[in-house]
Parts: structure tokens; C-alpha cells; sequence
């Protein structure tokens, strides 16, 4: 079959497009500073829109569950709070934050062991700011951080940001392996470079699940110390304990540590409100740039968890959401063990919120994350959670939204995703071989709405 | 100014969703400001309910991948007598299929590069890698190795040397198994849009050029501000702008299309055009390359598309 060729009517091409015709139609980006490069569209987000439709599992974000919250009583509360409080609670506060609530804070660190000054800490919108912060007054372009491998998404964000370049350290089922970050430290040390702090979180790990061994924390502080590097530890997820096991914070071993905290996984991740527990020495520039970031964080959202703190059970009701997180961990673990094919190995978290999953070698996650959302499951792929590329054999699993049927059935339709992976490498003979990633560019894990 | 009531159709469950949503939201504002009364809906479990009960006028279907380009949500329409803007579902289905599509063109004599689109299961029933080096003897490198079906160039990879073809199988494919490999030359990457919104016919826009700095239009290419650089009219010489807008319209012929449509193409050194695919739900987002055309033609997106409804309307 032939067509005649048809006759194109006249379309007019507008007098002003006619005359930049030479001149591109996308306007120049070229005015963007170079440490924005990495923020840019990414087809892994993109899938990510689909996951957060229900007939999709999505194991992929890492939302709480906040199904337990008294929201009758806080309603109260936040009536009161307007009631009495409003002229204050509608108004500018302090760059450090409401005073009440930082000797509260002090508190709540009391539960692993840390005492702190309220003078010391510095509220912030979520430990997220706070980690933004401190990334700004200490990193250099080209400045060297020390994380473990792999490391919170955030955190390697905030770090790019800064264009500070991050050398991962290695963890086990105990965490950190002190013999590794030695072995790092020195090899940085002879080149000359002295890092300009380790960024670490000891318990319940994101992405990797693991905790580390009380008897290794002595260790990895006594290893900075000894190469003048200072230490960040992130700790949002530390009273989320299975066993009712609270593990001693680094900072209550070594008041130098900069200690993260946070109300988002504890109380209510909307609110934003976390903290930073800084040195004297660090408190001021911290407070400085914390106001020229946001002038103070929100006096209403502070004096809501101030008055959370205050009135309600808060240690009850952390542990009503660690029974919800225990029975969501459990039908992971159990679903893992049922379904997943042979040469999948993964951690098995006592707290917080997620697994950490190795498939069997030559299968790349990222590739595969396309495939698994066809079939109705999401998961975080594990390149996001390094900076230089590893990460394409490992995946991160949340349990902390979905009900354990869900999770169930999530694990099943992702065991299905593995097996005909696995079919069609025998087939192709690339079984145990890696292959390049497919997907590239841009944010590699979910969006924080993501659930 | 009309009282007409439209619904577009924006998300879904393809893996285009987010780009469908972007399209949605750029499209409902678009018909707002051209005096349209609209409704944004989903295309989920409350869809079919909704269009019953609301009856609309007419929709617009701005899912792009899967039910919006395969003739389902199309056919949904149809069944429930709603008129719609965009190609009847029978002859999405054609276009959606791209092998079928591209046997049609070059039947028609129209060029399109060299492909082969087989399934997993004759790969391992047959032994892959001797089907594998038959394909690029064939084909040639660099080969260009996509899922069988689908948009926004989720999955498409390009594979430069031999020893890179299993592992692209691998990746390159979605459900169905079906994986499209296709000789991957060089060229000026450009898209004509078609519309018929006019007594006249349908008629081509002026085409849109593609320039990437990397030299690979991928989906961060797409969607980021800046990655990709358009000219329109594209920089050619006119007779082969002249040529692209008649091969465009010969396409939106040959496969029955209706209302809009957007061809995929590449110009080569010899000023050849070879259609890489033809498109029934073009993206409406900030930076596709329907809605630069459109504004390169001196024409209103929501006027476009507030004609393309009134047509549908009228169309029952």
C-alpha cells in the first residue's frame, strides 16, 4: 500500500518564533551553580508516582505510621495552644529555639544516656535541616566525609550540596567496622587528608538495619579522636528499639560528638521539629547560620511538641508504635523467608524501620525497579544510598507503613520480580555478572511523601 | 466562552504516571483559561463511576503508557458513549503496538530504522546468543534496545558494543517480555506534532528539533529544564521541514489517528527522514514538545484543545 504524499496546509509559524528561530526555545540554564547538577529529573522518582497508588505494595518510603497518634487529644491541645499561647505561638522565635522545649529535649536524650545543657541545643525543621547546617559550617567544596556504606539518602544530599565528597566505610551485622574506618583513615591520612567528620547512625540503621555493637563505639570514637576527625551521629531512630533495649548514644560517651535528633519518628513527622546537640565551641556559628537559613524554626509546631511532651505519655506512646513496627518487621522476616529465591541474604533489624536485601549477584535493582513496579511492589533501590556508585545488588525494604498483609503480599509479588529475573539472565548467560545500570541520573529514592 | 464540561484523564498506573500527571495539571489549566468547566480524574477504581454519574461532555485522555496510549481507557469511552478527544481505541491499539506500526510505514514506504522484536521465551528457546549475533549482523551497532511498548523513554538503552546486548536484553525489557531491538543511527532528532482542530484537515506544526548535549534524549534529558535544548522550527533546510510535516501527516493517516498525534523521527546526514514512533497521547508538559510547537505556531494550547473538544462533541 502506497500513500500520495498530502499537501500541507499552511500552518503560520509566529512572527516572534519566526525570528528566534535560530535561538533555542528551552531557556538557558547555564546560571545554575555547578553543585546543583545532581538535581535533576530522575525516571527512579518518576516510578515512585506510581507506588503511592493502592494497588501498588510499596516498600520503597519511609513514612511513620502514625495510625496511633491520640488525634482527639491533640486537637485539644492544639486548640489550647492557639487559645492561650497564640500571640506567642503565631509569632517570630528564637534562631536556637523555644526554650522549654530544649530542656525537654534534654529529657528525651536522657533516655540513652546523655546529659546535655537545653544552651547546647539548637532546635531545627526536622534533623534534616540540622544536618544541612552543619554540612554548611564545616564543609569546603572538595572537603572529605566518612560514612558507612551505604548511608541515609539525605544525608548524601545534603552532602553533594556541599560538594563535599563522601568515602564510605563498610558495616557488618554489627555496624561499623571500627578494623575499616582505621584502615580508611589511615590510607586519607597518608594522602594527606584528614576528614572533616564521620556521619554515622549507630542504631536501626537507614537503609542497612543494623545496629552498632556497644562494644565497637569506644572504638570508632577513639579512632576520630586519634586522627582529629570530628563525629556526627544521627540518631532519629534510637528509642525505636524491638527488644525495649535503649543503646547508649555517642554522645554520652564523648561530649565533642554532634548529636542529630529528631520528633518526626517519635511523635509526628509533619511537624518537623528535630535538633541538633552541638559543643559550645560549635553552638554559636550553628545558631548563625540556622537564622540566616530560616531566621527561627516555627514557634507553633515547637510549642505544640513542647506541649505534647508535657501532658501526654509520650514514653507509651513510643512504645505502642515500636509493637506496630515489631509486628510489621516480623511479617517482613517471615515473608522474606518463605518467598525469596536462593542467594538473597538480609538484615534483620531490632529496631527502626527498615531491611537491607542482597539479591543474587548480577541482578540489578535499579534496572529491575521498572519491572517489580509492573508487577504492583516498590522498593528503594540500592544505588541512592551510595555516593560512588555501589549498591546496584542491594535494595532497601520499609515495613514501617504498610499492615503486615500487605507487606506479605508485597514480598511475594517481589519474589516473583526476582525469580523471572533470574530466568531471563540464565537465558541471556549473564547470571552472576553485573551489568551497567540502566537507569541514571537524579534522586534515586523516594520523595519523603512517598509511603 | 462555552458552558462545556470536559474531564481529563491524568495519571494511571503506568510507569508514565508522573509525566501523565504534569500533562494533566498543564492541560486542565490550559481548558480553565479557555473557559472550559474542567474535572481532573485518575484513572482508577472510581473512574468509571464518576464518568456515569458526571457525564461529561467530552474527555481528554492525558495518560500517556499503557491504558492511555493502548486503546483500553479508549475503549472505556467508547462503551460508555463519551465523546473524546484523541484516536479511537482500535487505532491506538495499531499505533501502541510498534512493530505492527512500523511494518504499516514502511509497507507504506516510509522509512523507519531496522528492528527485531521477539520475546524472551524465543530467546531461550531458541539459544540466545546465536539469536543475539544474528540481530547484530543484522542490525548493525549502536543498537537502540527498548521495552516493545511504551513512552517517555523509560527503559530505552544504547548499546555501543556486542558484549553490552545480553545485558540490555535484560534491562531493556518489561512486561510483556517483549524486547525491540532497533539499528541506532545518528541524526537530527525531531518530533512533529499533527492537529486537526479546522475545516481544513489535519495539519503538521512546525517541527521541533531535539538537541542533547549527552546525544541521548533519555528521561532526565526529557524532563529536566535546560537538559535538552529545542529549536523550532527545527534547524533544516526548509524543503526537509516540508518533507517531516507531510511524513508526519502520511503517519497520522496511515494509522488512522484522529484529532492529535506527534511523530518521533530522526533526519540523517542525507536528509532522510526514519520515523522512530508515532505517539496518540503526546506529553503536555513544560517541556514537551507539543506545546512548543503549538506556541511556535503562534496558537493557544487551551484554544487548541478547546477546538479538538468541541470537535469530539460534535464527533457524539
Amino acid at each position: 500500500m502506497s500513500i500520495p504524499p498530502y499537501r500541507q496546509p499552511d500552518v503560520p509559524v509566529s512572527a516572534a518564533a519566526a525570528a528566534a528561530a535560530a535561538a533555542p526555545v528551552t531557556p538557558p540554564t547555564e546560571r545554575f551553580a555547578t553543585r546543583t547538577s545532581g538535581m535533576i529529573a530522575s525516571e527512579i522518582r518518576a516510578l515512585f508516582a506510581v507506588a503511592s497508588r493502592p494497588e501498588v505494595v510499596s516498600l520503597a518510603g519511609g513514612m511513620p505510621n502514625l495510625a496511633a497518634l491520640p488525634l482527639e487529644s491533640l486537637s485539644v491541645e492544639v486548640a489550647d495552644l492557639v487559645a492561650r499561647d497564640g500571640q506567642v505561638a503565631l509569632q517570630y522565635g528564637s534562631a536556637q529555639g523555644v526554650p522549654r522545649l530544649r530542656e525537654q529535649i534534654c529529657e528525651v536524650m536522657r533516655e540513652e544516656g546523655i546529659e546535655a545543657d537545653p544552651n547546647d541545643v539548637v532546635v531545627t525543621v526536622g534533623s534534616q535541616m540540622a544536618l544541612d547546617l552543619i554540612t554548611r559550617i564545616f564543609c569546603d567544596p572538595d572537603d572529605v566525609i566518612l560514612a558507612e556504606g551505604p548511608s541515609y539518602v539525605g544525608a548524601l544530599g545534603s552532602f553533594a550540596a556541599y560538594q563535599a565528597r563522601v568515602v564510605h566505610v563498610a558495616m557488618d551485622d554489627h555496624g561499623l567496622v571500627p578494623e575499616l574506618l582505621e584502615e580508611a583513615l589511615r590510607s586519607l591520612a597518608a594522602r594527606g587528608v584528614t576528614p572533616k567528620f564521620l556521619y554515622t547512625i549507630p542504631n536501626f540503621h537507614n537503609p542497612a538495619g543494623v545496629t552498632m555493637a556497644v562494644e565497637r563505639r569506644q572504638r570508632v570514637l577513639d579512632l576520630c579522636a586519634e586522627y582529629g576527625v570530628g563525629v556526627v551521629e544521627d540518631n532519629p531512630y534510637g528509642l525505636l528499639g524491638f527488644t525495649g533495649k535503649v543503646y547508649p548514644a555517642l554522645r554520652s560517651l564523648d561530649r565533642d560528638v554532634v548529636y542529630l535528633g529528631s520528633f518526626s519518628k517519635t511523635f509526628a513527622s509533619g511537624l518537623r521539629v528535630g535538633w541538633a546537640l552541638v559543643p559550645p565551641a560549635v553552638r554559636d556559628r550553628l545558631v548563625l547560620a540556622a537564622e540566616s537559613a530560616t531566621l527561627c524554626p516555627p514557634s507553633f509546631t515547637q510549642m505544640l511538641v513542647s506541649r505534647y511532651l508535657e501532658n501526654h505519655d509520650w514514653r507509651a506512646q513510643i512504645k505502642t508504635f515500636t509493637e506496630a513496627y515489631r509486628e510489621r518487621r516480623d511479617a517482613m522476616i517471615s515473608a522474606l523467608e518463605t518467598h525469596l529465591p536462593e542467594g538473597c541474604s538480609w538484615t534483620v533489624p531490632d529496631g527502626g524501620f527498615y531491611v537491607w536485601l542482597t539479591v543474587p549477584e548480577g541482578v540489578d535493582s535499579k534496572a529491575m525497579l521498572p519491572r517489580a513496579v509492573t508487577a504492583r511492589v516498590a522498593y528503594a533501590s540500592g544505588t541512592g544510598f551510595y555516593a560512588d556508585g555501589l549498591g546496584s545488588r542491594q535494595l532497601r525494604l520499609s515495613y514501617c507503613y504498610p499492615t503486615p498483609e500487605r507487606i506479605t503480599e508485597g514480598v511475594r509479588r517481589l519474589a516473583g520480580v526476582l525469580e523471572a529475573e533470574l530466568d531471563v539472565m540464565t537465558t541471556f548467560g549473564i547470571r552472576g555478572r553485573a551489568d551497567s545500570p540502566a537507569l541514571q541520573g537524579g534522586p534515586q529514592a523516594p520523595s519523603p511523601d512517598t509511603a | 466562552m462555552t458552558d462545556r464540561t470536559v474531564a481529563v484523564l491524568a495519571g494511571g498506573l503506568s510507569h508514565e504516571r508522573e509525566v501523565s500527571l504534569r500533562s494533566g495539571r498543564r492541560l486542565a489549566g490550559a481548558l480553565r483559561g479557555a473557559g472550559l468547566d474542567v474535572r481532573e480524574w485518575d484513572a482508577d477504581a472510581s473512574l468509571i463511576e464518576r464518568l456515569r454519574t458526571d457525564r461529561p461532555d467530552a474527555a481528554v485522555v492525558a495518560l500517556h503508557g499503557g491504558e492511555g496510549e493502548n486503546g483500553s481507557i479508549q475503549a472505556v469511552l467508547e462503551l460508555l458513549d463519551i465523546p473524546f478527544v484523541g484516536t479511537s481505541a482500535r487505532a491506538s491499539r495499531r499505533a501502541w503496538d510498534k512493530p505492527t506500526a512500523k511494518a504499516e510505514f514502511a509497507r507504506a514506504g516510509l522509512s523507519t530504522p531496522d528492528w527485531v522484536a521477539l520475546p524472551h521465551t524465543t530467546f531461550r528457546e531458541l539459544g540466545a546468543q546465536a539469536m543475539l549475533d544474528a540481530m547484530v549482523e543484522r542490525l548493525g551497532l549502536p543498537l537502540m534496545v527498548k521495552p516493545d511498548q511504551g513512552g517517555s523513554a523509560l527503559g530505552a538503552r544504547v548499546v555501543r558494543a556486542s558484549a553490552g546486548v545480553p545485558g540490555a536484553m535484560v534491562s531493556g525489557r518489561a512486561n510483556p517480555d517483549t524486547v525491540r531491538a532497533e539499528r541506532g543511527g545518528g541524526g537530527t532528532e525531531v518530533a512533529v506534532s499533527v492537529v486537526d482542530d479546522g475545516p481544513a484537515g489535519p495539519r503538521a506544526l512546525p517541527p521541533v528539533e531535539v538537541d542533547v548535549p549527552g546525544g541521548v534524549y533519555d528521561y532526565t534529558a526529557r524532563y529536566t529544564q535546560g537538559a535538552a535544548t529545542f529549536h523550532c522550527p527545527a534547524r533544516l533546510p526548509e524543503e526537509t521541514l516540508t518533507l517531516l510535516q507531510e511524513t508526519a501527516l502520511q503517519t497520522h493517516r496511515l494509522l488512522g489517528l484522529r484529532d492529535l498525534s506527534r511523530m518521533d523521527a530522526v533526519v540523517d546526514a542525507e536528509g532522510r527522514v526514519q520515523i522512530l514512533e508515532v505517539n496518540v497521547s503526546p506529553g503536555l508538559t513544560d517541556t514537551s514538545l507539543l506545546p512548543t510547537a503549538v506556541t511556535t505556531a503562534g496558537m493557544d494550547l487551551g484554544e487548541l484543545f478547546a477546538a479538538l473538544v468541541e470537535r469530539a462533541v460534535e464527533r457524539g
